[in-house]
């Protein structure tokens, strides 16, 4: 019913154009799907989220100037959010030994820091040798003594310098007596509590630019290491900047081999459903051969036979054999949309009318199979990164120091019991994506063709 | 109104019922699918899997265990990966061996002499193989002839080019007849040498020298080492049951001579064969097998399980060596010079790396080796390396000047597609990119096409390890020797050379020796090869297993003086 | 009909040809070949191994003898584990993954059809939520990840109970396969609960079930014979291609649960460039994904008779 409806029982007609004008804006085929997929709230909500990931990608480093490769040795396997304090400190020089007469026992030699910790020790009765210990929990009636750093054969040395992998934190220390074997004897053992101070060198300060320019440096002055806000990975590098350069990779194949082999699933397709006849069962015959090679066994075939060259990320032979593999269900898709679209009306109507092919194909044919490509699209990118993850679990993915979500997931769960955050991050943007996308291709195939419409 | 309220009733009320059939239905699945569980747990039976046993078995003496891989194979005469290696190790025995002190022991021989042009062995009487035949001399002289025999194409046929012949033979000059050892009756075997080779016995302990029984091995029809039924054994353990690539059964033997003094567990279940880590750590923690590697990430968890924690140096080393063809800019000294000052493994193993059993490497010789007396390394210290940054780029300047080139192409490091290598790359890269402004091309390649680009040469800079093969110094010593094809840069120095000729044929310790320190001092005043480190293990061990060891040379784990003490949880 | 059948098992076995033609091209065209170990080896020792293994002829020859013995149906033996045949190293193997498959596939689809009727019967209630979230979670966590995390889960359970409830890793008795098959089976369940849920709210609002309701059939009746028979349907359709998929699938929880399966052999055999272990499992495999198609659709016929077999 009009809203415009007159409130007079009888008033003349305007004229006849308007009373056939139809009340409701005319719309076409995208502007009506626009609306369907507006009303659509998780479609919407994806489309926002895809949006923004690709904001992510292509605005974030821009935001965020911090190198992904470069490689913060002061701060590896940070998780987010940690403290940034450290005390400048002159460069290492090895220790020769020296200090720390007074006292007795095990003991520290100078401060305990985060470059070196320094420790002397006593002979222990009846020791031939002797080894040393750290642990991170205090010791326990296990005699669980943490992890051996170092053993010493002979009597006669008395110091150790620990440089491994030191935190800003409390460590518990051993040492204990070998015997001639050089089995440690447990039950003779001295231990320590050594709290160790974050440091960094005043040359590593300056050239990280930690201090601003012109500023005297001063050893044991405080400052704080650059900022890492999501934390950094096994190599210091920092995950925001590195999860941003592997969401360009990532998106790049996710995104660029589905749009690649859809178009060219399209052209196969539309040639072959056009063509018909001897052509289309040859082509089609074709792609049933593609279909039937086992995906994931020829994903790897693929990509050692491709090879990577040296220096090269691998992005590219993974891209072509993705292509080469994924293209046919796009291609039977179009090919069957063409073939019936071929037997309607108004295509042998514009026949009639002397269209020529390309146009017939151009103008009615395609526009017409659009909105179902537009669909498998958005339902092959989520197939896409998942097959990029998956190929870099089992370490054929994009080549070292090329970062993909998938591959910081693989580095990240070795690390999954101490640094969670390597493994967490990575996967939460794969997972994010693949969703956002599958609910993107919901609401797309319910607004742009009802006949495959979702009941939901 | 009441109309809507009649539909609103009728639909809560289907709700109700559907969902009590649907219940009804998932009841129905549930005792269906427990049905189909134990069907299929019958067929999962017959297809063979891990018994599920646990780790320690105080009552009937037997041990779970995993291992890295399936071995390829167990005939020894073709056996080269560290896997296959462990497996012969328990269920063979040569002619020497190794006790729990890693000293050299008899084994089928009971005595022995070295002469300068050959050597002779007493076999004992005891020895059997495990039918029960007698292990003779001539399973010695059989086994040592399919190890040259050109048709077997063993890859370890090398290491017994010190027999009279054998080189000549492996390249097919010579029938294997005339191979340099014969024997002497049943319980005398002769050796006769192509030069002298004062290493002789400890080469005699590695596996590729072990016997073969002839009868046996023509009944196998080629299908010797394949099956577990396929093999004859010797050694403290027999291969009782080998299911491929899931399980294995070693099971001591009763017809092993010594044994009264190895093999003190009666039943080994090599219940997993694989190399993940994490599922390892996972079933160690789970009380499945009693021992597990421990990596760097897995260390803090394992302290606050309050584990005893082991460390073992493994034996390997791992270095970057520069390609010296024709045209690589590596050949120039002060680059590789350059590259070696600014190279820090210290910063590498402790800061990147982390791992505890690592040593940062500062010789190419690594610290078990032994010398004339005591330690080659305490007897003859490697130069310290310091690493300088400004003295580097004072090198790179003088390379840069003496190549007449303006800006230093990239250079291509090539490197394996392990975790650790791919750090290793990274770090590389990163560091003379940083200290040096070169511009670093990382070539990672799975294992065969590495290999093949390692042999081709084509790389400027390769990270590989290499681990002995026997006990003596010259494992290590002639890597670099011209003729070594394993020399992947194709180093090539008279001096070097003329130093590894004296450490192979010198029957005098002290003068190897000093042969030997003068090839580390050529390596690395040369800038030839840049240690990295030596790779060790950490690993932690079910504390009811006792004198459990992982060894440098031959198996990676050896279970054949451990025991069950079940009084020590 | 038989015309029918033995026209498709022809395509079949071109198809198979085709993929074996792929793989031996392919693989032949990776720099690098098995022999290669890491102790570099003289001229002499690798003539003798390439003659052994025949490396030394040309390609072409080579392809005509592959092609030769597979229609012998032998797959040749194996580079690395030598004196072992392909033919029974997939023998070993396939069957280990092809019961974890099958009791993955098994697992989705009773999960899947169960939970799918049970969201739509309680559709925007909470149990529909809880289930959809899940299936959120199913369809788009790598599965790395959610085997890595269910192991880690496992680990702590048993740790925390001092038994070990359920083994975490290996293969052998049944409980070896449980929570690998679930984790397997998982992104599969999660896609057939979307599917069922969608159809059984289509078939709810139609005319027959309308028809059904106002006839006053009991609800329950109505529940069972109509709706959630006609639902199935369309499961059953998509069941084919995932079976394919799930069977061939198992890479990462082979590797991540220690089993000896055929997926993970030959991620290892690619390492190795283990020629005919490659080409055997590729064109095992390829065979038999095509032999599970065609079975596929021959079923399909019987299931619903509105499809014709021509």
């Amino acid at each position: 019913m009009s809203t415009e409806a007159p409130e007079l029982d009888f008033t003349p007609i305007r004229s006849r154009e308007e009373s056939q004008k139809i009340s409701r804006p005319s719309l076409s085929y995208w502007q009506d799907a626009w609306l369907r997929l507006k009303a659509n709230r998780r479609a919407l909500v994806s489309l926002y989220i895809v949006i923004s990931l690709l904001l992510f990608t292509l605005v974030g480093p821009l935001l965020w100037r911090s190198d992904p490769a470069f490689q913060d040795l002061d701060q590896i396997s940070l998780s987010p959010g940690s403290d940034r304090q450290a005390v400048i400190v002159a460069d290492y020089v090895p220790w020769d030994g020296a200090g720390g007469e007074q006292g007795s026992g095990l003991r520290v030699v100078d401060v305990a820091t985060t470059q070196a910790v320094k420790l002397k020790w006593d002979p222990l009765p009846g020791a031939l040798g002797h080894r040393i210990y750290r642990n991170r929990v205090p010791i326990g009636p296990e005699l669980a003594l943490g992890i051996p750093l170092a053993d010493y054969v002979d009597a006669g040395t008395l110091t150790h310098e620990d440089r491994l992998d030191l935190h800003p934190r409390d460590y518990y220390y051993s040492v204990v007596a070998l015997d001639e074997r050089g089995t440690p004897q447990r039950g003779s053992f001295q231990s320590i509590t050594v709290r160790v101070q974050r440091v960094i060198t005043a040359q590593d300060a300056q050239a990280q630019g930690l201090i601003p320019a012109g500023e005297e440096v001063q050893l044991d002055d405080t400052v704080r290491l650059a900022a890492h806000p999501l934390g950094t990975d096994y190599l210091g590098r920092d995950m925001l900047a590195r999860l941003m350069a592997g969401a360009r990779v990532s998106l790049f194949i996710g995104i660029g081999a589905p749009t690649i082999f859809v178009l060219f699933g399209v052209a196969f397709g539309s040639i072959a459903g056009f063509i018909g006849g001897r052509v289309d069962q040859l082509m089609m015959r074709f792609a049933d051969f593609v279909v039937a090679l086992p995906f994931l066994l020829f994903m790897i075939l693929f990509k050692v036979a491709f090879g990577i060259g040296p220096g090269e990320s691998g992005v590219l032979p993974m891209l072509i054999a993705l292509v080469v593999l994924m293209w046919p269900a796009t291609a039977r898709l179009v090919r069957g949309q063409i073939v019936q679209i071929r037997q309607q009306g108004y295509i042998e109507a514009s026949q009639l009318l002397g269209a020529s092919r390309p146009y017939l194909i151009m103008r009615h044919m395609l526009p017409n199979t659009l909105g179902v490509v537009l669909v498998t699209l958005t339902f092959e990118i989520p197939r896409a990164i998942f097959t990029e993850a998956f190929l870099s679990f089992i370490g054929m993915g994009v080549a070292p120091p090329t970062p993909s979500w998938g591959s910081m997931s693989n580095e990240g769960i070795k690390n999954m019991l101490t640094t969670p955050h390597e493994l967490i991050l990575p996967a939460i943007l794969i997972s994010i994506t693949v969703l956002a996308f599958n609910l993107l291709g919901d609401g797309l195939r319910d607004a742009l063709d009802a006949r495959l419409r979702n009941t939901e | 109104m009441t109309d809507e309220h009649v539909i609103i009733d009728s639909e809560s009320d289907f709700a109700r019922s559907a969902g009590k059939q649907l219940a009804a239905y998932m009841a129905y699945a549930m005792l269906a699918m427990f049905l189909l569980f134990f069907l299929l747990s019958e067929l999962a039976a017959m297809v063979g899997g891990s018994s599920g046993r646990g780790a320690i078995d105080g009552q009937s003496n037997a041990i779970t265990i995993a291992i890295r891989q399936e071995p390829p194979q167990l005939d020894h005469t073709r056996a080269s990966d560290s896997v296959s290696f462990t497996v012969l190790t328990h269920a063979m025995e040569g002619l020497l061996g190794y006790d729990n002190d890693n000293r050299l022991v008899p084994g089928v021989a009971e005595r022995w002499e070295i002469r300068a042009d050959g050597a002779t062995f007493w076999l004992r009487e005891e020895a059997r193989w495990s039918d029960g035949r007698p292990v003779t001399a001539h399973d010695f002289v059989f086994g040592w002839r399919k190890v040259v025999d050109p048709a077997t194409a063993s890859i370890y046929a090398f290491i017994m080019y010190p027999v009279e012949n054998a080189e000549a033979i492996n390249s097919g000059e010579l029938p294997v007849e005339t191979l340099g050892v014969r024997a002497v009756g049943d319980r005398v075997l002769e050796v006769s040498f192509e030069q002298p080779t004062p290493y002789f016995e400890k080469l005699v302990a590695f596996q590729t020298f072990l016997p073969v029984n002839e009868e046996f091995y023509e009944a196998t029809q080629g299908r010797y080492g394949a099956d577990a039924d396929q093999m004859l054994y010797n050694g403290p353990y027999v291969v009782s049951e080998w299911i491929h690539s899931a399980s294995m059964l070693w099971e001591k033997n009763p017809l092993y001579w010594n044994k009264d003094n190895v093999g003190f567990i009666n039943v080994i279940d090599v219940a997993y064969i694989t190399e993940d880590v994490n599922a390892k750590l996972n079933m160690f923690k789970d009380g499945q097998i009693g021992d597990t590697q421990l990596v760097a990430s897995m260390l803090p968890s394992a302290m606050e399980q309050r584990w005893n924690i082991e460390r073992f140096m493994e034996g390997s080393i791992f270095w970057v060596v520069s390609n010296f063809r024709d045209g690589r800019i590596t050949r120039n000294y002060n680059l590789r010079r350059a590259l070696q000052l600014s190279l820090d493994p210290v910063e590498f193993v402790y800061k990147v790396l982390k791992e505890p059993g690592y040593m940062p490497g500062t010789s190419m010789f690594p610290y078990w080796i032994k010398g004339a007396e005591g330690s080659f390394r305490q007897e003859h210290p490697p130069i310290e390396h310091i690493p300088d940054v400004e003295k580097a780029r004072e090198h790179l300047e003088l390379a840069r000047q003496e190549l007449g080139i303006d800006e230093f192409p990239p250079l291509v490091l090539l490197a394996d597609d392990t975790p650790v290598g791919s750090i290793t790359a990274e770090y590389l890269q990163a560091s003379f990119a940083r200290h040096l402004g070169l511009e670093i091309r990382i070539d990672k390649q799975i294992f065969k096409q590495r290999l093949l680009k390692a042999e081709a040469g084509e790389f400027d800079i390769l990270v590989n390890g290499w681990s002995p093969d026997y006990d003596d110094a010259l494992t290590f010593g002639d890597y670099f020797a011209s003729w070594n094809l394993s020399n992947r840069g194709r180093y090539s120095n008279a001096e070097l050379d003329r130093n590894v000729r004296i450490g192979q044929t010198s029957l005098d310790s002290a003068e190897r020796m000093r042969a030997f320190a003068e090839i580390q001092r050529i390596a690395y005043e040369d800038a030839v090869v840049m240690p990295l480190y030596e790779r060790g293990w950490s690993f932690v061990v079910d504390p009811r297993l006792k004198d459990f060891n992982r060894r440098v040379v031959g198996p990676e784990v050896d279970y054949r003086f451990a025991y069950i003490d079940v009084n020590d949880e | 009909m038989r015309w029918y059948v033995a026209k498709r098992i022809l395509q079949g076995l071109v198809t198979v040809w085709f993929i074996a033609t792929a793989t031996f091209f392919a693989m032949h065209s990776v720099p690098g070949d098995p022999l290669l170990n890491d102790r570099a080896m003289s001229p002499e020792i690798r003539a003798n191994l390439e003659a052994k293994y025949g490396l030394d002829q040309p390609l072409a020859r080579q392809y005509l003898v592959y092609m030769g013995n597979l229609l012998r149906g032998d797959l040749g033996i194996s580079f690395v584990h030598e004196n072992q045949s392909v033919n029974d190293i997939i023998r070993e193997r396939f069957p280990v993954s092809a019961i974890l498959g099958i009791l993955a596939i098994i697992i989705a689809a009773v999960g899947g059809v169960l939970w799918g009727a049970l969201t739509a019967l309680y559709r925007n209630r909470l149990p529909d939520y809880i289930i959809m979230f899940l299936v959120i979670l199913g369809i788009s966590v790598p599965s790395f990840v959610v085997a890595a995390l269910s192991q880690l889960t496992l680990v702590t359970l048993n740790q925390a109970v001092g038994v070990s409830l359920l083994p975490v890793a290996g293969w052998g008795t049944v409980w070896h396969m449980l929570v690998p098959a679930l984790v397997l089976g998982l992104s599969t369940m999660a896609y057939l609960t979307r599917l069922m849920r969608s159809s059984m709210l289509e078939i709810a609002h139609s005319d027959y079930v309308r028809t059904a309701k106002s006839k006053g059939l009991p609800p329950a009746r109505i529940f069972t014979r109509h709706q959630l028979r006609n639902a199935i349907l369309p499961v059953i359709t998509v069941l084919g291609p995932q079976v394919a998929i799930i069977t061939t699938g198992g890479f990462v929880v082979e590797m991540v649960f220690a089993i000896p399966g055929l997926g993970r052999f030959f991620v290892e055999a690619v390492q190795q460039l283990d020629y005919t272990v490659i080409m055997g499992t590729t064109v095992f495999y390829g065979a038999f994904l095509v032999f599970m198609v065609i079975v596929v659709d021959l079923l399909y016929g019987f299931i619903d008779p509105r499809i014709s077999l021509q």
